[in-house]
């Protein structure tokens, strides 16, 4: 049988329907049991499922801007399954949200419609580091490490959250976490260990990065209520977790944890948050979800 | 008049048609409620973009089948692992020319080991059964796939991951 372009060859035999690019998304949690616990406050549960949903959703728009123009073609393929996975857990977390808030905002208006300071992301997801002007393929798997590793230790510790809906979103992403924080150390080992030039680059990585990881153990007041009522993690107590998989992997690629200071702008001296989980976000977040979001906003409703 | 379940459990995976749903294990539940039928699945990856599909193509067939009040709902919890891959769903994975997991039992609790290296787990060539292959790279063209090539027929084959 032979069609004269690869859409006619998908599309024979079916219905328009039976393809990702005919339908519109519909809800990501359709018929999950998603009680909010009656203790719970709901406006804080709505934001705490922001931060995280937001994590993931900033770092796949990142990590998808390197498909065709990684290292390699497996990289390619890596970085956006990578992606596609944060982009599931964000969906989860987006819909959570929205639902929670109840002003009938649902995944798409919480991605495309919000503003700049309504981003509740670490700085860290934001960076831009490639693969446009100034990018750098060491700096996207330096970044990928301290994530993945910093959100496994999060997600191993949610799954006994007393939210069902965090607990089962994070049950799945321990297992997608555990194999791009696998994928991350082996890059830093092969780059690490590899060439004195992969050396070079790598440790330029790290250190573009290292500024960015004081916020992930930086408890938001959000996180330290829910933490007090057993629905979210301190990420103060993540710490020694994370530092000891980062020195495993650093030690393993014959690497010197990194050490250049904290950008120190989570907290301001007046005590008001300065950081992501605030609403603060560097130069380069603006650019991103310019890009993100222009379709969505100059064709309010538009599928494929 | 075929029954709810047996629709439900004979659709095809949208991205592995040789595999049903009920092969799959992704099937966790189906309900009849007077003309209702809800039928309750779990998702392999969090951000499988089946997912959609499946919903759909559960409705359609539904519908088809005579039962036009069918509504999908989602459970998320216990996670899918591909343990609840069937032994019938691996020998038609094997027999599609895809590696089938391994039975990966009980996940043990604890933080989650670090590997260093790439897995030496042996998978076994679909086409010649030959022990002798690699991993060319943990991700392919589907999240649930990884790409390794056999070294004594020296093609190239996917495998589904264990997850």
């Amino acid at each position: 049988m032979s069609f004269d372009n690869a859409y006619e060859a998908i599309m024979e035999g079916s219905d328009e329907t039976h393809w990702a690019f005919g339908t519109g998304f519909t809800d990501a949690l359709s018929g999950v049991d998603r009680a909010v616990p009656s203790d719970v406050d709901s406006g804080d549960l709505a934001t705490y499922c922001l931060m995280l949903g937001d994590d993931a959703l900033v770092l796949s728009q990142r990590l998808s801007e390197w498909c065709s123009r990684a290292p390699e073609l497996e990289e390619d393929v890596a970085l956006a399954n990578i992606a596609l996975d944060l982009l599931g857990q964000a969906r989860m977390l987006l819909t959570r949200a929205g639902e929670i808030e109840g002003a009938g905002r649902d995944e798409d208006a919480l991605a495309y419609l919000r503003e700049e300071h309504e981003f509740r992301n670490v700085q860290l997801s934001e960076v831009d580091c490639g693969p446009g002007p100034g990018g750098d393929f060491a700096t996207t798997i330096a970044r990928l490490l301290v994530f993945s590793s910093w959100r496994l230790a999060l997600s191993q510790r949610l799954v006994s959250s007393r939210d069902p809906v965090l607990a089962a979103v994070a049950a799945k992403a321990v297992k997608e976490l555990a194999y791009q924080r696998d994928h991350a150390a082996q890059w830093t080992i092969r780059l690490g260990d590899g060439t004195e030039y992969s050396r070079e680059r790598m440790i330029a990585g790290l250190d573009r990065v290292w500024p960015f990881t004081d916020e992930l153990f930086t408890a938001h007041p959000v996180e330290t209520r829910l933490a007090a009522v057993g629905v979210a993690v301190d990420p103060a107590t993540l710490r020694s977790e994370v530092d000891g998989v980062l020195d495993t992997v650093l030690g393993a690629a014959s690497l010197d944890r990194p050490t250049v200071g904290s950008l120190s702008t989570v907290v301001g001296r007046d005590g008001a948050g300065r950081g992501g989980r605030d609403g603060v976000h560097t130069e380069a977040f603006g650019y991103l979800i310019a890009e993100m979001q222009h379709i969505a906003r100059s064709m309010p409703g538009a599928t494929w | 008049m075929v029954t709810p379940r047996a629709v439900a459990e004979s659709v095809c995976d949208p991205e592995l048609p040789v595999l049903t749903l009920a092969d799959l294990g992704v099937l966790r539940d189906v309900a009849v409620h007077g003309e209702r039928v809800v039928v309750t699945v779990t998702p392999t990856y969090s951000g499988c973009p089946a997912m959609d599909e499946i919903r759909a193509d559960l409705v359609a067939a539904l519908d088809e089948a005579g039962y036009h009040r069918a509504e999908v709902r989602t459970v998320l919890s216990p996670a899918w692992t591909t343990d609840w891959i069937t032994d019938d769903g691996r020998r038609k994975l094997a027999e599609y020319g895809i590696a089938p997991p391994a039975r990966r039992g009980l996940v043990r609790q604890g933080p989650v080991p670090l590997n260093l290296t790439p897995p030496s787990r042996l998978v076994r060539c679909p086409r010649c059964d030959s022990p002798n292959t690699t991993e060319l790279s943990h991700f392919s063209s589907t999240a649930c796939k990884s790409l390794h090539r056999c070294a004594d027929c020296a093609e190239p084959f996917e495998h589904f991951k264990d997850l």
